[in-house]
């Protein structure tokens, strides 16, 4: 399937390394659809862009489902040790 | 095959042997980055190959997946011309990604909603008047396109002056786009009795955008219109079976598959000008 499905959010305070090396970002897509590189039909895709300095200042991930599941644990785990500090 | 091609029967002559080499066909094409006029005069990117041998050809417009104007794109621009077409594929990302990376263009191209539909009519407006204006172009034009490109080629076969437009497992010709949806793009469904050129749809029967469901209801609205079309189905074969580099490719779906794509544009593109 070509899901087009895309989420996108602002991100704001936040940096990314990319191949010229770290930049601010401003944006963040999250999609389920082909990867480019990842082995599988499908992947959960994040792009993390700073549109402000062009299409290479991204940073990509390709992940399984079973990766995007378990990041997303650990992101919720995460942020809510971070609400007790 | 469209065209005729020139036989040349030669002899090759090394230190203590001659090789008696098999005539063949003149098969040379050229395969290169070009520059055409877009949508509202904008000049793009757009890669090009062609047989040489001049004999009066149809061209195909071949529009790239979402994942990009990539590396296999361009090969299967260079398929066409190997079969036989004038071939061009614009680079439908040109305007906010030029000289970028594919994926990167794509990423860019997805974040901003994604290719407006006047503006994909327009860029291929312009590689189809590009393609008629070569010296050995018999005037007809047919456009081909892949998962987005080919809703996207069902488009241009509503709004262009096509001789035939092939749909590779296009997602929302028919069916609605989920809730919450940013991407620039709507079914086109009820727009089917503007059909200005016949079609052809190759569809994978495990795919779930188009799902059988919405390839069922596009071809009750083309039988509806009484509009010309051909579908193939494919069973044990989902989407973007034609992808060579991915899990996806499905060698016997494909296989059938371009022969059906070649028999089409030989019907409709071949011949004199």
């Amino acid at each position: 399937m070509c899901t087009y499905s895309t989420e996108k959010i602002d991100v704001d305070r936040s940096s990314g390394k990319g191949a010229d090396g770290w930049f601010p970002l401003r944006t963040a897509t999250v999609y389920y659809d082909h990867p480019v590189h990842a082995p599988d039909d499908h992947t959960v895709n994040i792009d993390f862009l700073a549109p402000d300095r062009g299409p290479g200042a991204r940073v990509a991930v390709e992940l399984s489902l079973d990766t995007a599941k378990a990041l997303l644990e650990a992101l919720q785990v995460t942020v809510e040790r971070a609400a007790h500090h | 095959m469209v065209g005729q091609r020139k036989v040349n029967g030669r002899k090759r002559t090394s230190a203590n042997v001659t090789i008696r080499e098999e005539p063949v066909g003149y098969d040379a094409v050229i395969a290169e980055t070009i520059g055409i006029q877009g949508a509202n005069g904008d000049e793009i990117e757009a890669y090009s190959a062609r047989p040489l041998d001049g004999a009066a050809r149809g061209g195909v417009v071949v529009i790239h997946h979402m994942p990009g104007y990539d590396r296999e794109s361009k090969e299967t621009i260079r398929r066409f011309a190997a079969e036989g077409y004038n071939a061009v594929g614009p680079n439908l990302y040109t305007r906010e990604a030029p000289g970028a990376a594919p994926d990167d263009a794509a990423a860019t191209a997805r974040a901003n909603g994604g290719v407006p539909d006047d503006r994909l009519v327009g860029d291929v407006a312009g590689a189809a008047a590009w393609l008629r204006r070569l010296p050995n172009s018999n005037g007809k034009v047919g456009t081909i396109g892949y998962c987005s490109g080919g809703r996207q080629a069902f488009l241009t076969a509503l709004e262009l002056d096509i001789q035939g437009a092939v749909d590779c497992y296009g997602a929302f010709v028919t069916g609605t786009p989920p809730e919450g949806f940013p991407l620039k793009v709507g079914p086109l469904g009820d727009r089917v009795g503007e059909l200005r050129a016949p079609v052809l749809g190759m569809f994978g029967n495990d795919d779930k955008h188009p799902s059988p469901a919405d390839v069922d209801e596009l071809e009750k609205l083309l039988q509806e219109a009484g509009k010309e079309y051909e579908f193939h189905r494919y069973d044990d074969t989902g989407h973007s079976f034609f992808s060579v580099d991915r899990p996806a490719y499905r060698p016997t779906s494909a296989v059938d598959g371009w022969e059906k794509i070649l028999a089409f544009f030989g019907a409709k593109l071949g011949g004199e000008a």
